[in-house]
């Protein structure tokens, strides 16, 4: 075995020459911690965001949106599986990752501590909030981690389902009775400015951000990123008929150039502020402690099926 | 595909009744997501709901074109009063913890796999299509109960103990889907219903064999509840069709 | 909880003539319901899918054509999760 010096270049070159990193490879420990961190946040994410749209399965307004609903939820509890998946090809432990998000020692995406009070609220998440998890999402699938490089994708060709269905669903609240169309543009306005915090502050602000994209983590930045979700999105809220809640929002000619975010609400919400932050913790671990039995039981067929196969042979 | 049975109240009352099975247990699986012992569990769970649902939408479809009366899936589910559902009550009956859930699961797929299959022979072509379809499905349910009541029934005691008591709960319901009344009879007569007697034996058989495997008891039980073909349904339900119903009725004509 | 399910590969064909595709792994307390698992969260359920689910713990793995010096010590597991790896009963600091 090499010098560790010697390793580190081998484990740079093979990043710079756009090549992937995969979980036998030596990796130097900041790599490994950043991505378990990275992996396992958007992991909890996922299955957090099963919350806010799990709420109104029941209450959906006709059954193929019922129907269109629970396959969305369902998607976004693979996507959990898929990403805890990949965060343990790192030696991480999925019992200690959910451990770390009950307790508040990881983090999910802010966007999923607003509260989902209308159907409307559900079209939203579906065309804002996955829109812009799909531009997060697209890069990475190019991300020098092979494990989530190759989750990344299969989850880019899941949710571009979902980003179809919230437009759409969206589209017929904008072109439908009085009381829908307010309730479409009420939700635009709630969920715009949340949406657009998901891509986290400006990279100034963010002190990772350049070990992260040496490290081909991240291939854009924050505010590229902001700016192409804005682009894509402004025309479309145009096109049915909404109106942004931004009054500074103006075209520049080749941008669509949004007014200042207010970071303030942004931080509050990150630390805990938020109106839902403690309902969604606790409806989880909820689940996670109910749940306990359960898993005790199956643990314990399994072992009395191998002893019994022991015993017979 | 159209149905070659035109205006056929008797059949659109029977298809009714099991789309209207089929509707409320997926609304009550869906009632699982974010809440089970895993997400794996999630995952399976929904897609228990998922078939049952899409099985519901297609039945409703079938049950209006049979009624002539302009009603589509939507109207049925969504405008019909309580005392107009002919769901069972076993389907209604509140998940309790994942052991009843499950137990209830076991009865109702039990039952599935035989309808289905008889029900794919049915005279009404459109039914057997659906049926033939939802063989599948069932199969796959009940598999997926299967693998549960033996790993809680032969687990710890204490899953032992829930499930048994999940099972002691929802028994006294199974009978009612066995029920052969004068519309069971008449459309038995066309080779358009499945004979529930028929079924009674091949359930028995597949239930038996799981519990038994699972080291779980046979309920032993003299209450025998009924109704909810004749609309009188269980005190939950009411509650149940006022969360799903909702926001459908608060938008008359709307679309969404 | 402390008991963790054993972690297991999934290999999934998609159609014949194909050949089983590397998917991803999943943690399940036994091979049945490993299987369904896979079947539920890598297939959806597609028709005409074969499945193979395999415990993690019995994969050998190797890459002749990587240089030695870029390898990890333990080199034949395939990833380097910690209950991979047998701890001898009595020994608390691995």
């Amino acid at each position: 075995m090499g010098s560790e010096k010697a390793l580190e270049e081998q484990f740079q070159a093979c990043i710079d020459a756009d090549s992937r990193i995969e979980p036998r490879d030596w990796m130097p420990e900041g790599y490994r911690k950043t991505l378990i961190r990275q992996i396992a946040q958007h992991a909890h994410s996922e299955i957090i965001g099963m919350q806010p749209e799990g709420n109104w399965i029941t209450r959906a307004p006709t059954l193929r949106r019922k129907c269109i609903l629970v396959a969305k939820v369902q998607d976004e509890a693979g996507h959990g599986l898929y990403l805890y998946s990949a965060a343990e090809t790192l030696g991480a432990d999925r019992d200690d990752l959910l451990d770390m998000l009950h307790t508040g020692r990881q983090k999910y995406s802010t966007i999923f501590n607003y509260p989902t009070t209308c159907w409307a609220d559900v079209a939203a998440i579906g065309w804002l909030v996955d829109g812009a998890a799909i531009m997060n999402q697209v890069p990475l699938t190019r991300c020098s981690y092979g494990p989530y490089a190759r989750a990344m994708t299969r989850v880019c060709k899941e949710e571009s389902f979902h980003q179809r269905q919230g437009y759409e669903s969206m589209t017929a609240l904008a072109n439908g009775t009085p009381r829908q169309r307010e309730m479409a543009q009420r939700a635009l306005d709630r969920w715009w400015w949340p949406a657009l915090m998901m891509f986290g502050p400006s990279d100034s602000e963010s002190p990772n951000s350049a070990q992260s994209m040496a490290w081909g983590i991240k291939r854009f930045s924050n505010d590229e990123l902001r700016q192409r979700f804005v682009d894509a999105t402004v025309p479309q809220a145009h096109h049915i008929g909404l109106e942004v809640p931004d009054p500074a929002l103006r075209h520049d000619g080749e941008h669509w150039i949004s007014g200042e975010i207010d970071w303030a609400e942004f931080y509050a919400v990150m630390r805990g502020d938020g109106p839902c932050n403690r309902e969604r913790i606790a409806t989880r671990v909820q689940a996670h402690d109910e749940g306990a039995w359960v898993r005790t039981a199956a643990a314990a067929y399994a072992a009395k099926q191998t002893a019994r196969k022991a015993a017979a042979a | 595909m159209t149905s070659s049975l035109g205006v056929d109240l008797d059949a659109s009352r029977y298809v009714l009744r099991l789309a209207d099975d089929a509707l409320i247990l997926g609304q009550r699986l869906s009632e699982w997501a974010v809440s089970s012992p895993a997400l794996e569990e999630d995952v399976a769970l929904l897609n228990i709901a998922l078939d049952l649902l899409g099985q519901a939408r297609h039945l409703l479809t079938h049950a209006s074109e049979l009624e002539g009366r302009g009603r589509d899936e939507d109207s049925l589910a969504f405008l019909r009063d309580e005392p107009e559902f002919s769901c069972a009550l076993l389907v209604q009956v509140d998940n309790g913890d994942f052991g009843k859930t499950i137990a209830r699961q076991l009865l109702v797929s039990a039952f599935h796999v035989h309808l289905w299959r008889a029900l794919a022979r049915s005279t009404d072509e459109v039914l057997a299509a659906i049926a033939a379809k939802a063989v599948k499905e069932s199969d796959y349910h009940l598999d997926h109960a299967r693998h549960w009541t033996l790993r809680l029934g032969d687990g710890t005691n204490e899953s032992h103990a829930r499930i048994q008591s999940g099972l002691d709960a929802v028994w006294p319901y199974v009978h009612e889907l066995f029920e052969r009344d004068d519309l069971v009879e008449r459309l038995l007569e066309r080779g358009i219903a499945a004979d529930p007697e028929a079924l009674l034996p091949l359930w028995r058989q597949t239930v038996t064999e799981v519990l038994s495997e699972a080291t779980l008891d046979v309920p032993d039980v003299s209450w025998r509840p009924t109704g909810g073909r004749s609309g009188q349904h269980l005190t939950g339900f009411g509650y149940l069709l006022a969360e799903m119903q909702h926001l459908h009725r608060s938008h008359p004509g709307a679309t969404w | 909880m402390s008991a963790q399910f054993p972690l297991w590969e999934v290999f999934v064909r998609s159609k014949r003539g194909l050949a089983h595709n590397h998917v991803g792994s999943l943690r399940a307390p036994d091979a049945e319901l490993a299987l369904r698992n896979a079947r539920d969260v890598y297939t959806r359920r597609q028709e005409g899918v074969s499945i193979w689910v395999v415990p993690a713990a019995s994969i050998v793995a190797s890459s002749p054509d990587e240089k030695d010096s870029f390898f990890d010590p333990a080199g034949d597991k395939p990833y380097r999760h910690p209950t991979f790896y047998d701890v001898p009963e009595g020994l608390t600091h691995i």
